[in-house]
């Protein structure tokens, strides 16, 4: 698979030319789409135009940045000046955004051209693609499972080449899970390292933005262009120096944790294996990998729900059908206008979350549901930064399991919470992770292992999934749809 | 024989701090202005806006509360206060509930009682609703959202109509010289929440019934004498007293409980996660002991020992901060500090009353105030001339100088034209003169009078008079 970066390098070398990059990425979209239902928005105009302007930048030798000119996805959650921003709902169909989410207008500045918004589940609650309000999203490797979610489209799209790179948010996995039942490479970084300015809210304190692409290192080169302080977020720190050029080298002196606990029963045999050898290879590089007990890890999805189901509820309540967005028609008084208009609006899973977090934080279950889910979040932290005192870098699987069949997780909505066991406590923790792709299951589906690292040490995960890529080949199988070569006229 | 019926009176204060920006977005915090010209993404509550912080806001708030000797808090914290509202874009409202600024504080009141404060919080405005009766439909005006407040929170400490005026004069008051609000309370910058219970001397508290957004003082005066009236009427007959929210209606003088809907809400408050935790540390907290200013307990005494002005007078001028810096500028600019008081205390405040205005917002320089009285002492006008000048000072013209030629209001200061009107009039009346002359010395009055309309008001009556007795007495 041509990484984002070789088809910057391409642009810059005379080799591709950015208006006819972008229309081959749309003739893909047109070819396979239909198949995939990846894409919720098409903004071709913006997009030429975009294009036209990389290509004269490029023509003068002086590009914005080293993937100036090279076409990319925005998951529908982020809000982008003139785009529809509709979060993968119905509540916000008509929403057309007044303003650039701040890493869309860093990705903009960097010369980005931005065709196409990526399909997730709706308001990013859910981890398969399927509670769209826009139809649910297939796999690339296998069109009747779920391509994961909830940022599916990207990591679908980015899977069968439709774009180099996409953006994707994570809360609880949203970046990673997808990534591994996609086959490519996904980045959550620490909490505070991107600004979420425009990200429209999910968890406050547990969303970030971060791509998806073909390697881990396309991941460091989006992520350098769109981390930073910025003062339109208070919880935005950035990062200390840019992750690129910490790649490179073997990974010795490296120390490397597994815990037992994401290696054992409820883990598929093929998933198991496949991290294991992950391990195996790192150890090749350098790295000293080690056995461990985490601990607190039975508390991490239960109090991952508490606590983004409480502030989800708060941050979808802006939704009621006064100032943008669906109203309900014909609403006799103000009540009826509000009820009438978010269950109209909303999904069931949407509509079941904001009941959860709704719940949780009325009086008289406030201090045994949502106070108690901070303190299991405060020991969950303790357990990582114990874990972090004796590794530098903790390796589990993304998902206990590789992609499941459509329909079969909304029917057991339980199962697919718990699926989320190996994301969310990285969330809670406000961790950098990794998803890179180890390779397929007998299905041939594709199987991701995590890299996870402290917090605001982004590089070492970075470094650690680049060196890993550099010496195995797995980021580079593509799907069946995707058809081998592209970009290489 | 004591009363009866004790009322309980605890008061939850909203004023608006006068930052230029909002509490958590660049817009602008004026007053009026095109409806919803005054937003952005944040305080629009736009899909994936953040609040960031104005630590501006945070500054007023530590002065208010060094000014009413709160503790202030190291370690604050913002909370989320849910509810629907259209008035709410984000239908939350970001709020103070685990953690306020300010906790700790009170106001002694003349009588020496001390009101308690439990606490002072920031937050955020909401916007405006307006009702269009032509389309039969309901406008929202969002400027006002996101302008900071601080809510001022009392213990159920006051006891009567009168002390709870008392109270909230004096909060005004010091607030407005701790410069973190304008106090006008016609525009809803500053207004009070009421709750309101009776009991039986020495019993334990009585259920409260609450009225919001009260922004007039003679409003919360009758609404207190009203809602005790109407408490205790309730426990005669034998009935209990509803925990309620009611409205206060000022014209119809009573008060009716809102929809029960909206007395029943659960807020869900939990801690505001796109705001980190704001640390006050020491060298923050003495630059804003630095930045005090004087108060007004400390002002009082010191116009008393200063100024040698009566009591009352310092009392009034003390409670109003715009009237002190009247005063004190007035006195830079060369006029003595009692002049300068008398001149406000009746001229400036009767102008005020005339106009229904604030002393905040008079347009009267202290230049020219100074120039009127030292015009007036120096008999170039009269006092009655120095009130038409002091009109048309406020009425745009500055020039004190030009105004005095322009409205002719110099004295004839030419002592052969006052001495030639004296003698006329000593000539025309001569019953009066003889009557002075016999020792009723009130006559006087009336001859200067006569003198005084001769010269159609044109002259310095102090000279007048002096003139006449000398006249008299040959």
């Amino acid at each position: 698979m041509t990484t984002a970066l070789e088809i910057g390098q391409r642009l810059q070398n005379g080799e591709l030319c950015a208006e006819e990059l972008l229309s081959e990425s749309l003739s893909r979209v047109k070819a396979l789409d239909k198949d995939l239902n990846s894409v919720v928005g098409l903004y071709e105009e913006q997009a030429f135009e975009q294009a036209r302007a990389a290509q004269k930048r490029l023509d003068q030798k002086q590009p914005l940045s080293a993937l100036d000119g090279v076409p990319t996805g925005l998951k529908d959650l982020l809000c982008a000046l003139g785009q529809r921003s509709a979060a993968g709902s119905k509540m916000l169909g008509s929403f057309v955004s007044p303003y650039d989410a701040s890493a869309v207008a860093k990705l903009r500045a960097a010369g980005a051209v931005m065709p196409l918004r990526l399909n997730m589940d709706e308001f990013a609650m859910g981890s398969t693609t399927e509670t769209s309000f826009f139809g649910q999203t297939k796999n690339p490797w296998d069109l009747a499972r779920v391509p994961g979610g909830s940022s599916g489209g990207s990591a679908a799209a980015v899977a069968a080449g439709l774009v180099p790179y996409a953006l994707g948010s994570d809360t609880g996995g949203s970046i990673r899970q997808p990534a591994s039942h996609c086959g490519v490479t996904g980045f959550k970084p620490s909490y505070g390292a991107v600004s979420r300015y425009g990200l429209i809210a999910y968890a406050s304190s547990l969303d970030q933005i971060g791509p998806i692409a073909p390697s881990a290192r396309d991941c460091a080169a989006v992520l350098d262009l769109i981390s930073g302080a910025d003062p339109h977020d208070a919880t935005s720190s950035g990062l200390a120096a840019p992750t690129l050029p910490a790649l490179g080298g073997d990974l010795k002196g490296l120390r490397i944790g597994l815990p037992e606990e994401c290696f054992g029963d409820g883990v598929e045999h093929a998933v198991r294996e496949r991290v294991l050898a992950v391990a195996e290879a790192l150890k090749g590089l350098g790295a000293s990998v080690e056995r461990f007990r985490l601990g607190g890890l039975e508390y991490a999805v239960p109090t991952y729900y508490i606590i983004a189901c409480a502030e989800a509820s708060s941050n979808l309540s802006r939704f009621d059908g006064v100032k943008y967005g669906h109203r309900a028609a014909n609403a006799p008084d103000l009540s009826s206008l509000y009820v009438n208009s978010r269950t109209e609006g909303f999904g069931p899973e949407v509509r079941k979350r904001i009941l959860l977090g709704t719940f949780v934080l009325s009086s008289g279950y406030y201090d045994a549901y949502y106070l108690k889910a901070v303190k299991a979040q405060a020991r969950i932290r303790q357990s990582y930064e114990s874990a972090f005192a004796r590794f530098d870098l903790i390796l589990t699987p993304v998902a206990p399991s590789t992609a499941p069949r459509l329909g079969e997780s909304l029917s057991d909505p339980l199962k697919m919470y718990l699926s989320d066991i190996f994301t969310v406590s990285v969330n809670l923790a406000g961790l950098p992770a990794l998803s890179v792709p180890a390779g397929l299951d007998e299905s041939r589906l594709p199987v991701g292992a995590q890299l996870i690292g402290r917090r605001f040490d982004d590089k070492t995960v970075l470094r650690a999934g680049d060196a890993f890529q550099r010496a195995t080949s797995f980021h580079s199988l593509t799907p069946p749809i995707h058809g081998g070569a592209r970009h290489a006229s | 024989m004591p009363a009866e019926f004790e009322t309980v009176i605890g008061l939850e204060v909203h004023a608006e701090m006068n930052t230029a920006s909002k509490i958590f977005c660049g817009c602008e915090t004026a007053f009026g202005g095109e409806p919803n010209t005054h937003c952005c993404p944040v305080c629009m509550g736009l899909p994936g806006a953040l609040p960031v912080f104005n630590g501006g806001v945070a500054e007023k708030a530590i002065l208010a509360g060094l000014s009413l000797g709160c503790e202030i808090t190291r370690e604050t914290v913002f909370d989320r206060k849910n509810y629907f509202y259209p008035d709410l874009p984000k239908a939350y409202q970001i709020s103070q509930l685990y953690h306020p600024i300010c906790q700790g504080g009170g106001i002694e009141l003349a009588s020496g009682r001390f009101i308690r404060l439990r606490e002072i919080h920031m937050e955020e405005d909401a916007g405006k609703l307006i009702h269009d009766p032509w389309t039969e439909s309901t406008l929202a005006d969002y400027n006002r959202c996101g302008v900071p407040l601080m809510e001022i929170v009392t213990q159920p400490d006051l006891r009567s109509p009168e002390e709870v005026i008392e109270f909230m004069q004096s909060l005004k008051s010091i607030l407005e010289y701790a410069g973190v609000t304008d106090g006008k309370m016609h525009e809803g910058s500053l207004r009070a929440d009421l709750n309101i219970s009776v009991r039986r001397p020495g019993e334990g508290f009585g259920t409260r019934t609450e009225m919001k957004n009260m922004n007039s003082f003679k409003a919360i005066q009758r609404a207190v004498t009203v809602e005790s009236e109407r408490q205790i009427a309730l426990i005669k007959r034998g009935e209990r007293v509803l925990q309620e929210t009611r409205r206060w209606d000022d014209n119809r003088d009573l008060s009716y409980p809102m929809r029960s809907k909206e007395n029943a809400q659960d807020y869900r408050y939990f801690p505001e996660p796109d705001l980190p935790a704001l640390h006050i540390d020491e060298g923050w907290l003495n630059e804003a002991c630095k930045a005090l200013p004087e108060l007004p307990k400390a002002k009082r005494e010191r116009y008393f020992a200063q100024f040698v002005l009566p009591r009352h007078d310092v009392e009034i001028l003390c409670q109003t901060h715009a009237l002190t810096v009247l005063l004190e500028r007035t006195a830079e600019q060369g006029a003595s500090p009692k002049d300068a008081a008398n001149w406000i205390l009746s001229d400036v405040l009767r102008l005020c009353r005339e106009r229904e205005i604030e002393p905040a917002e008079l347009q009267l320089a202290p230049k020219a105030l100074a120039e009127i009285i030292a015009a007036v002492n120096g008999g170039r006008v009269n006092r009655s001339g120095g009130r038409a000048l002091l009109e048309h000072v406020l009425a745009g013209e500055k020039a004190v100088e030009a105004a005095i030629a322009e409205l002719g209001l110099e004295l004839a200061g030419d002592e052969n034209a006052l001495g030639a009107s004296i003698a006329e009039v000593l000539a025309e009346n001569p019953d009066a003169v003889a009557n002075y002359r016999a020792g009723k010395v009130k006559v006087l009055g009336f001859l200067a009078g006569q003198c005084m309309q001769k010269l159609k008001g044109r002259a310095d009556p102090r000279r007048v008079s002096e003139l006449l007795r000398e006249e008299l007495a040959k």
